[in-house]
């Protein structure tokens, strides 16, 4: 199988994607993560204020078959949401990496952001689960 | 797990493998999404060799299987089939099968996966002797063709005229070559077939299918798409809307009792429910706000919790999450309304006409 796994963003343990902007990160799930998962039938996302704790689930993502949470990979405030995902949640299986966004967070700890993942090390992790 | 004979061509084609009734089995090749598209479009291939038969040879086992199947077995004609039920004392469900006529002295059962040890079971502890009945689950492999492209493809590749085949007739054959028995029956609501074969002829035939298939749509379909095809048809799947618990009248079908005192298994116990009312019914159900039903959601009606979704998902015909639920009657009638609990949110649902589509 083929993931696709931009050079240029970080990653969560999570399979969740990061782009680490000027005052705020963009955050969605990976090429992996959308195959694992499958045909994306709703999102649940948090409200635009609402506080995301590192580690613990900020949002659900269904598939037809499953429910998953969505953790957050860092700590912050939520400063975007995608509303495209309300009516067409496939977006996320046709562009993780674009379109495909799901939230936009202001870091409360700009160190945190030391602690994701790069490119290489996300790629290494998931050939050893798709192995 | 055990595997069919296809488990090869299931990888080959792309198939992303799940264990469902002691079998190893696709749960989808593309997307599930995709493939119940292409079963309503056009027509999908599934690959349900992991359900089970039962064989009945003779007047002893034939009068022993129409005193444990809940229709009148003994005056169905050779070349029909029927959906019923095998029920036990206390009038709850065995399970829910197919029974073939297949001549005079001949019937056999298409029986769930995960009830072929138990209906065999079944059967053996309700026979004088053992001889006339053969469990021949192991043997046997079967396909559905399902879509309204199914009688179109069939006839590509079969011996005689799928077209002339009517609903719950059936009829030998030969698919690909290979001697079949074909039944216009299925658990798709899209109309088409399903296909009995032996298990070395499995490969050949679902190929020959799927080649002769593909220039009218044909997609092989796994059991992801099965469910949600099956789901919008509202038919019941055994351990979801149907269990030993579980009144055939509370789940709508009493057409497929014959009830009179003493026919059946289970028929006088039935009869005592029907005469002390119904208190609840299934339903089906669709949200009429974002989100997804699932299978053991509650069903809550002014904060109290009044039944349980037995079966819920995403229609992907309809765009929207629908269900079945066992509900009081007093809402069991098509526009009742009440709420599903998901994750703790209470999501306004109202009782609709089934089938959903």
């Amino acid at each position: 199988m083929d993931f696709e796994i931009p050079d240029e963003l970080h990653y969560s343990k999570d399979d969740e994607w990061i782009l680490l902007e000027d005052d705020s990160v963009t955050i969605g799930v990976t090429d992996f993560a959308q195959q694992q998962l499958g045909d994306i039938v709703y999102v649940e996302l948090p409200s635009v204020g609402d506080p995301v704790v590192v580690g613990e689930a900020f949002g659900v993502i269904e598939s037809v078959k499953a429910v998953s949470d969505l953790l957050a990979p860092i700590s912050g405030q939520v400063v975007a949401i995608n509303k495209n995902l309300a009516d067409q949640p496939e977006i996320i299986n046709e562009e993780c990496y674009g379109t495909g966004w799901i939230i936009k967070i202001k870091p409360s700890d700009a160190d945190a952001l030391d602690s994701l993942l790069d490119a290489d090390s996300y790629r290494k992790i998931v050939s050893k689960r798709s192995a | 797990m055990k595997r069919t004979p296809l488990f090869d061509i299931h990888l080959r084609l792309g198939a992303r493998m799940v264990e469902f009734g002691g079998y190893e089995l696709p749960v989808q090749y593309t997307s599930i999404l995709e493939e119940h598209h292409a079963v309503r479009e056009a027509a999908g291939l599934f690959d349900v060799s992991h359900m089970g038969q039962i064989e009945f040879e003779g007047p002893d086992a034939i009068r022993a299987a129409d005193g444990l199947f809940s229709r009148n077995l003994a005056g169905l004609e050779p070349g029909r089939v029927q959906y019923g039920l095998l029920c036990n004392e206390n009038g709850g469900v065995v399970d829910d099968i197919t029974c073939y006529r297949v001549a005079e002295q001949s019937a056999f059962w298409c029986v769930n996966a995960s009830n072929i040890a138990k209906d065999w079971r079944w059967v053996l502890d309700h026979l004088e002797s053992s001889s006339g009945v053969r469990n021949t689950s192991d043997e046997t492999g079967l396909l559905a063709l399902q879509g309204p492209a199914s009688t179109a493809i069939l006839t590509k590749v079969g011996s005689a005229d799928a077209g002339a085949l009517r609903g719950f007739r059936f009829a030998r054959m030969e698919v690909a070559g290979c001697p079949a028995l074909v039944s216009r029956t299925g658990y798709t609501g899209a109309g088409g077939f399903e296909i009995y074969l032996s298990n070395g002829d499995l490969p050949k035939v679902f190929e020959t299918l799927l080649a002769e298939g593909a220039p009218l749509g044909l997609q092989p379909a796994g059991l992801g798409a099965r469910d949600t095809l099956r789901l919008e048809a509202a038919l019941p799947l055994y351990g979801c809307e149907l269990d030993e618990e579980t009144s055939p009248l509370a789940a709508g079908l009493e057409r497929f009792l014959d009830l009179e005192a003493g026919a059946f298994i289970g028929a006088d116990a039935i009869l005592r429910d029907r005469d002390a009312g119904l208190e609840s019914r299934l339903v089906g159900f669709a949200l009429q706000e974002r989100g997804v039903a699932r299978a053991g959601c509650p069903v809550a009606l002014e904060g109290k919790t009044i039944g349980r979704v037995t079966s819920g998902g995403p229609s992907p015909t309809l765009g929207k999450s629908i269900g079945l639920a066992y509900v009081p009657t007093e809402v069991s009638e098509p526009g009742s309304r009440f709420q599903v609990v998901v994750r703790e949110r209470a999501l306004q649902a109202s009782v609709v006409e089934t089938p959903f589509v």
